[in-house]
């Protein structure tokens, strides 16, 4: 039962920077924005968090300050791809780049100190429930944080009028235009948004997840973050079950690598990554959703006429 | 009376054309004013001026008797003017309602709303789900949203351009109806368009373009389409010379039991088609665009491939697994309805777009240019053609659509076909380019060459067509010998509503359509 117990939680906790950094980039891309730079993001916003804690400010500060680093330099994408209209392949390509390069400037002096990582709560009566406390009410406050975004932006995206604008924006940017929404500022708002939400996810790893300072310490969660993006054919919802599949199996494989399993281990730590990827794929095989949620304008540049 | 809205002296130059030159008119509360001219004579540039989308270079416009200063689409909305485009501007992936929030600035309540558009389209008849999603509707359908979004503004000046140029003959008496409703109420109605029977019928005036100029004014009810077709065109148009066809005794195409789901989602599955086409007469296919044309076309001149080879047979050959180019092998050329990005390479000169499909003419050869053969094809286009173009060396992109028309036609007749696949022929192109496109349609069938025409004008059809089908959500009507037809009953089978659907009731068929 504690196994049980140990794998389920550890599921949910794996899944969380993953959850938080595919909401942003799901908000950017619905406006049709594609920013490939969230593993940069994720590295600038664990570096800051990581170097406040370890000046012994507050975590929540920390925390903070890794939300200000993600949102800072998503705006480099912002005015390279929406003022000057480069290309938004390259652009994010090179943010993920300069993010990983700032990110290890940044924590060149870092060392190997470890710092104390944001404590679960403890919620009076609930957290002690037999089986039911462990397994829902002993968590950080940012998984819970992450659990209520979902819900969030979906509400945001299909019931509230700034959503139907957002997502309009992602169709046709010249339409909305015409109708005198102004496409530039939004898209901004939403590259702003996706940075933020991506520092925090990086955050999350470096002063909740492993409080200790590595070089590259996203490992490629920043990309698979774009393509559960892709392969939840835009829904909020689906962006959380593809964070608790990839989570999940990097739980399962790290028990397995305890337990001895007789496979090389390179294997079982790709096991996650295959697996997300394969499974979303059949998901999102359903072409009907893809056409329908798909932003038709991604990745295009936009500039207003006249 | 004070006019609704009143345009004194308005220019408008764009580098190497005057759009407008000095152009006035007036229209009172509650006139149906008609607007018009050729396509290109400068209708459209107008429009945008007085809903302030584009400014004038010079004159003045007044709404009400009050002058308007910096103009643009807010100000217009504010005064009550309203525009329904000729291509909608409505979103795909959203419903209809939510299409119509995004342009009301009343609090957001999609219930409310709803509410709201359904009250409206019935008070005048225009059914229309609130909660459908866009790309599911028809084109006739989404003109409804466009103009239900107009009314919710309670509009004083509603401006609609080209509005019938996508719909059947009976959705067009019933956008009649509409508007002569809406102008009953007091609203002052401008209506752009080239057709002018529906001048006639709907207009108390009209104000003739050509060349950007007004060439006069009229009421359509009391003058003949000959005096304002000589107002529109300046000149008397050629005449169709159609002679009686001499079909030859084996069909050129032969389609059998031709079936086919559909590749995109938002497309038709064709079911069991089966018609011939015979050298010597030109075949027509109606429809109103979107029940299957793009899905048969594509499979006809093998961009599509079918598994039953049987089903097309070119010459009396197998030729449903052909591709393109094995078609063109057997005797096809083809016409595709975009002329930019399919039919030519718009940054390519027109040498170069000569070779893509006049390459076996000699022109390559060993895999190596002959660039003066190349040359030459080209420029017995542009010269047997009347296409009007700096040479050939220009590139696609600069010529007109009726001149880049008439060279593609011009192209794909070079190739000496024995069967002509065409798809919209005359889209987009003046009445001059048209009219000269068309003959030479005639005139390649009557030398033997059978011609399949797709087309949403019904007119053209009618003109040049010996035998007509219709084309109805995927399924394709018998053959109508076009002598013994007429619009009425083709408009019926374009609707799907001759007979072979069970009638029940109007709104719901209205809503079908």
């Amino acid at each position: 039962m504690d196994l049980f117990i140990a794998i389920f939680t550890g599921t949910i906790v794996a899944a969380t920077p993953l959850v938080l950094a595919a909401l942003g980039e799901l908000v950017v891309e619905k406006s049709g924005v594609l920013n490939l730079g969230i593993e940069g993001m994720m590295l600038t916003g664990a570096a800051l968090a990581f170097g406040v804690a370890l000046a012994g400010l507050p975590l929540p500060l920390a925390i903070v300050a890794g939300v200000a680093g993600g949102a800072a330099s998503s705006m480099l994408f912002g005015v390279l791809a929406l003022t000057f209209l480069t290309n938004q392949y390259a652009a994010g390509l090179a943010l993920a780049i300069f993010g990983s390069g700032l990110s290890a400037m940044i924590g060149n002096g870092f060392g190997n100190t470890p710092i104390a990582a944001l404590g679960t709560l403890h919620i009076p009566v609930l957290s002690d429930i037999p089986l039911v406390g462990p397994l829902i009410f002993r968590f950080d406050i940012l998984v819970y944080f992450s659990l209520f975004m979902v819900v969030f932006i979906g509400w945001f995206l299909y019931r509230t009028k700034a959503g139907l604008v957002l997502r309009t924006i992602g169709e046709s940017p010249q339409s909305a235009h015409a109708i005198g929404y102004p496409v530039v500022r939004i898209r901004y708002l939403a590259v702003l948004f996706g940075g933020a939400m991506a520092g925090l996810a990086g955050a999350y790893l470096s002063v909740v997840y492993t409080p200790l300072w590595v070089e590259n310490m996203t490992a490629g969660r920043g990309w698979i973050a774009l393509a559960l993006v892709v392969f939840s054919t835009w829904r909020p919802y689906r962006v959380l079950l593809g964070a608790w599949l990839f989570g999940g199996m990097t739980i399962l494989q790290l028990q397995g690598q305890v337990l001895g399993i007789a496979l090389p281990s390179e294997l079982l730590s790709a096991l996650p990554y295959l697996a997300t990827i394969v499974v979303l794929v059949i998901i999102s095989r359903n072409r009907q959703m893809l056409a329908l949620n798909f932003p038709a304008s991604l990745a295009k540049p936009f500039r207003p006429a006249g | 009376m004070i006019p609704r809205l009143e345009l004194r002296n308005i220019c408008k130059r764009y580098p190497g054309v005057v759009a407008n030159d000095d152009v006035s008119l007036s229209i009172l509360p509650g006139e149906i004013h008609a607007v018009l001219g050729e396509n290109g004579a400068g209708k459209s540039t107008l429009m945008k001026i007085i809903y302030g989308a584009v400014q004038a270079d010079s004159g003045e416009i007044l709404c009400d008797g009050n002058p308007i200063h910096s103009h643009n689409p807010a100000v217009s909305r504010a005064l009550g003017i309203e525009m329904v485009y000729q291509h909608f501007a409505l979103f795909e992936s959203v419903s209809v309602v939510e299409n119509i929030a995004l342009s009301v600035t009343t609090p957001f309540n999609l219930a409310a709303l709803s509410r709201k558009v359904l009250e409206l389209s019935q008070r005048y008849g225009m059914p229309i789900d609130p909660a459908r999603l866009v790309h599911n509707l028809s084109v006739g359908e989404r003109q409804r949203v466009e103009i239900l979004r107009c009314l919710l503004q309670n509009p004083k000046l509603l401006i609609l351009d080209e509005p019938t140029s996508v719909l059947t003959p009976q959705a067009v008496l019933r956008l009649f109806d509409t508007l002569r409703q809406l102008a009953a109420e007091g609203c002052s109605i401008l209506y752009i368009s080239h057709k002018l029977d529906e001048v006639q019928t709907l207009c108390d005036t009209a104000t003739v373009f050509r060349n950007g100029r007004v060439t006069g004014t009229a009421r359509p009810k009391q003058t003949t389409a000959t005096e304002l077709a000589r107002m529109m065109v300046g000149s008397k148009l050629p005449e169709m010379h159609v002679s009686p066809p001499v079909p030859a005794e084996k069909p050129m195409l032969e389609i059998r039991g031709l079936s086919a789901a559909a590749t995109d989602i938002y497309g038709v599955d064709l079911a069991d088609i089966s018609f011939d086409v015979f050298g010597g007469e030109i075949v027509g296919i109606a429809g109103v665009s979107g029940n299957g044309q793009a899905e048969l076309v594509s499979l006809l001149s093998g961009e599509r491939l079918h598994p039953q080879s049987n089903a097309i047979r070119i010459g009396g050959i197998a030729s449903g697994h052909l591709d393109a180019d094995g078609r063109r092998r057997a005797g096809i050329a083809f016409v595709p309805e975009e002329r930019l990005g399919r039919g030519a390479v718009p940054a390519h000169s027109l040498i170069e777009n000569g070779l893509l499909t006049g390459h076996r003419l000699g022109s390559v050869r060993h895999g190596m240019v002959d660039r003066k053969r190349a040359a030459d094809f080209s420029r017995d286009i542009v010269e047997k053609f009347k296409v009007k173009t700096n040479g050939v060396r220009a590139k696609a992109q600069s010529l007109s659509g009726g001149n880049l028309q008439k060279f593609i036609v011009g192209r794909e007749i070079a190739l000496q076909p024995k069967l002509l696949l065409v798809s919209q022929p005359t889209w987009g192109v003046d009445v001059g380019a048209a009219a000269f496109i068309r003959q030479t349609l005639v005139d390649l069938s009557r030398a033997g060459a059978a011609v399949l025409i797709v087309s949403e004008e019904l007119d053209e059809l009618f003109e040049i067509c010996d035998r007509l089908l219709v084309i109805c959500n995927g399924r394709l009507s018998k053959s109508l010998i076009r002598t013994q037809t007429d619009r009425e009953e083709v408009g019926l089978l374009m609707t799907g509503l001759d007979g072979s659907v069970v009638a029940n009731g109007g709104d719901s068929l209205a809503l079908h359509d």
